[in-house]
Order: C-alpha cells, then structure tokens, then sequence
C-alpha cells in the first residue's frame, strides 16, 4: 500500500499547526503573526504550504457545483422550495426544469415530498438556487434513500470515486450520493439495495480507517458468502 | 505558603488541587456536537444543535448568528429535588454562559441561524456553573462550530484566608473565620478572561492572587478537554 504523503493530524480550535511565514492558511485555519492557527476541529492536512483543516462534525455547508438529494417542501408561483438538510433553504426556479411547464399545474412535474437529485447553481446571502438541467438530476420515482452523516460523504466516494465504483460493481446497483449525506440506491432486487446500504454504513462508521477500499472489498466477499450459505 | 501546609480542606484535598476531572465527547448521538464534563461528583452534560435557521423570525439577527445557551439543573441533581424548568438561577447562568463562550466563538458567518446549545447537570456538588461551560465548549468545537480558542473554567475560592480551587459543597457554605468566597472565572489558554463572578468578599490584591493561580488551573483543565477532542477520533 502506499503511505499517505501528507500527514494528518487531528486539531482542536486554537491549535497551532505550524509556525513560519511561508504558510498559506486555508479552510478553517487563520493566520495570526507568523503561526497558523486552527478555527474548527478536524484533521489538518498540508500541500504545497496550504494547511487545511476538513471538518469531521458538524452541519452540511452547501457549495455552488454540488450534487444534492432534497425533498420538494412547497410549490409557489416560480418553482420549488426544496428542503436539503441544510438551514437555509433551497429554491429551484422553473427555468430550471428540462421540460415545458404548465404554469398552473406545477404538482404535475414535482409534488410535496417528491424527492429529486440537483445541483447546486448558486449560494448565495438570500438563499441557495438548484437546477436539475442536467444529465443524472430530476426526480427520484423508485428505490431507496438513507441518510450518513454529510461530513462522511468525501469517504463513501473515495479518491477519484473509487469506493463508491467498488459498492456499484460489487451490489451491481445505481448509487447517487448528495454531498448533502443523502444516498440513493437503486437497484434490480431489493436485497441488492439492502446490501449497498449496508456497506454504506459499514463506510461511514470506519470513516477514519487508512486502506478503507481493501477492507471493503473483503467485506463484500464476507457478505456474498454469507448469503450464498443461506441459499443452499 | 506556610499556611498552605497546616491548612486542611475537607476531603483532604490540596489547596491547589482539583478534583478528578473526566472528559468525554460524542456523547448524544442525536445532536450536532455533545459532550460531558466532570468535577467529581459534579456531571454535567451538553449538547449543541444547529447552526439553524432562528425562529420566531423577529430575533433574527441579518449582522451575526446568536448564541442561545440553556442551563438546567435535572430534578434529581441534588439531595433535596429542585423543582424542573427554568428559575432565576438557571435563567441567570444561562445567560452568564453565553457571555463566557460567545467571545471565542467565530458565529459571524452564520446571518439569521442561531446555536443553540443546551446544558444539563446530572449530578451537582459546587461548580456546577464551571463544568457546564467546559462541557458547552467542548460540545461547541465537536459540534464543528468555527472557534478562536476553546475557554477553561473553573471556581476559585476563598476559605477563611486561605485561597483554594475547585470549591465543592461543603467548602462553599464554609463559615469560620471570614467565611467562604467563590470566584468562577472562564479564560482561554492564553489568559484572556471571558467571564468572571463574585460572591463573597475579597481585597482587591487577593483578586489579583486569584487570577493569577485560575490561569494556572484553567490550563490543567484545557488539557483534559484537548485530551478528550483528541482521543475521539483514532486515525
């Protein structure tokens, strides 16, 4: 295996990383004289002289560009308010829909509690802007969704998504994961859903394990035995 | 320090000594960041949710989110039951909570949504006050919350004229000699004072002595609750 090249290393607020001027503070780190100084719990991480501390707790932070599960809360006259796990509501306007819309009957496209997959377009001080006009993104009319905690979500994906292509390959189902915890799964049986949700927490309980891939690769070969058994 | 040899608390405890202190994060599953604190017999637990969206929406605040801190002694926390609910002394700490914690506190990102944070005592011998705002503090930072620093508290006290630390039950309703004066005071590791309070009397280069020696014990605490933020998570 190969060793991680930047070492981690956790970090309470007021922590000093590092000292030296030729350090850049990144998210969650500040600069005071020449020492940077944590702002949040995490991990701290260097590269090329940026410190970054990721966050391990706390609530989602949504970002222009993120791929989103929510749940539509009300119609109104131009769109949608869907709520996404976050305090500041989302708003998706009817440009943003693919699709010719009856503007007195909006319910036909998305109604109250439909679940949908968008991306982020905008945040701003007023509130957050969704779009679903592009490919992947609409509503959701089939399979499941659970719910992780959203600072896990980086884990679940892996590096370059290779842990979340090893549970797709492995449970052979469709798995959309929204930056905001929330993951949808989708699959041909229900017992193959079962086993990504399953593999999904086994994820995000070990989040901190170094190699995570491997093991979840054995888990998979584990479980496959487990019900081969139960099937003869 | 002659005195400090001959001079006996209660318990048998060292002037400067205070009583064994447990850490503890991630403690309530269910809330955005928790945590536990201890002073001996003296548990206190807290628990923060949000940043969220403030309601009623006329508290909104459109310059910087708030800081809302609940302080409740449980029912069975003391030897004679305390009736539930809020009364003026928890509505008093409450408030004297958020003072000590909002100045490290980095909440002006957070336009309109409040922090809500909610601490309980399980079980209360003296210092109560003290060990809820380590706990809150400690809640906070799990809670993933931007922070400047984290904040120490703890009471010193004035026993006849002898200065002691981490008063207890016994020790606060002390009344030989001058009788008993208990000093909670809050700081930063860096010796920044974030709240102080009073109850008794004291001459002013006493005071002085006293916040010398809390800026000394607030360190041994900040190392037991650095201590408990680093050893939840094993990389």
């Amino acid at each position: 295996m190969i060793k991680d090249k930047i070492e981690r290393k956790v970090v309470i607020p007021g922590e000093v990383i590092v000292k030296g001027e030729d350090y850049l503070p990144g998210e969650g780190a500040e600069k005071k004289g020449d020492e940077i100084i944590t702002t949040r719990y995490g991990l701290a991480e260097e590269s090329n002289k940026l410190i970054k501390v990721i966050a391990l707790s706390g609530i989602y932070q949504p970002r222009r560009g993120n791929i989103i599960i929510g749940k539509v809360e009300n119609i109104t006259f131009y769109g949608w308010v869907i709520d996404i796990d976050c305090p500041e509501g989302a708003f998706l306007p009817l440009q943003e829909v693919p699709k010719y819309v009856n503007k007195d009957r909006l319910n036909d496209i998305l109604d109250i509690e439909d679940m949908i997959v968008a991306k982020i377009i905008g945040v701003t001080n007023r509130g957050i802007d969704l779009t679903i006009k592009s490919r992947g993104l609409g509503k959701i009319d089939e399979g499941i969704i659970i719910k992780i905690n959203s600072n896990r979500v980086p884990r679940v994906i892996g590096k370059e998504g290779s842990m979340i292509n090893l549970i797709k390959k492995e449970s052979d189902c469709n798995v959309t994961v929204g930056q905001n915890g929330l993951i949808w799964i989708k699959g041909n049986k229900i017992d193959d859903e079962l086993l990504v949700k399953k593999a999904i927490m086994f994820v995000s309980e070990k989040s901190f394990t170094s190699g995570l891939t491997d093991e979840v690769k054995k888990w998979f070969e584990k479980e496959k035995k487990k019900t081969m058994e139960k099937s003869e | 320090m002659s005195t400090a040899k001959i001079f006996k608390r209660p318990d048998g405890r060292k002037p400067d000594e205070i009583r064994a202190m447990e850490a503890k994060v991630g403690v309530i599953p269910n809330a955005n960041g928790s945590a536990m604190f201890s002073f001996g017999d003296t548990i206190a637990i807290a628990a923060v949710y949000g940043p969220r969206k403030m309601h009623p929406q006329h508290q909104q605040n459109p310059e910087k989110g708030t800081l809302r801190c609940n302080y409740s002694m449980l029912s069975f926390s003391v030897s004679e039951r305390i009736k539930p609910g809020p009364n003026r002394r928890s509505t008093e700490i409450s408030k004297i909570t958020e003072w000590a914690l909002e100045p490290v506190l980095m909440i002006k990102k957070y336009p309109n949504m409040v922090v809500d944070v909610h601490i309980n005592i399980l079980q209360a011998n003296a210092s109560t006050r003290c060990a809820g705002i380590n706990a809150a503090a400690l809640a906070l930072a799990h809670a993933g919350i931007p922070m400047r620093d984290l904040v120490s508290s703890i009471s010193i006290g004035k026993l006849d004229k002898q200065l002691v630390v981490d008063l207890n039950k016994e020790e606060e309703d002390w009344e030989e000699g001058e009788g008993s004066t208990d000093i909670p005071i809050t700081m930063t590791p860096n010796g920044e004072i974030t709240h102080i309070q009073l109850d008794g009397r004291i001459t002013s280069e006493e005071l002085k002595e006293v916040i010398g020696l809390a800026e000394k014990m607030t360190k041994e605490v900040y190392e037991v609750q650095k201590k408990a933020l680093k050893d939840s998570i094993k990389i």
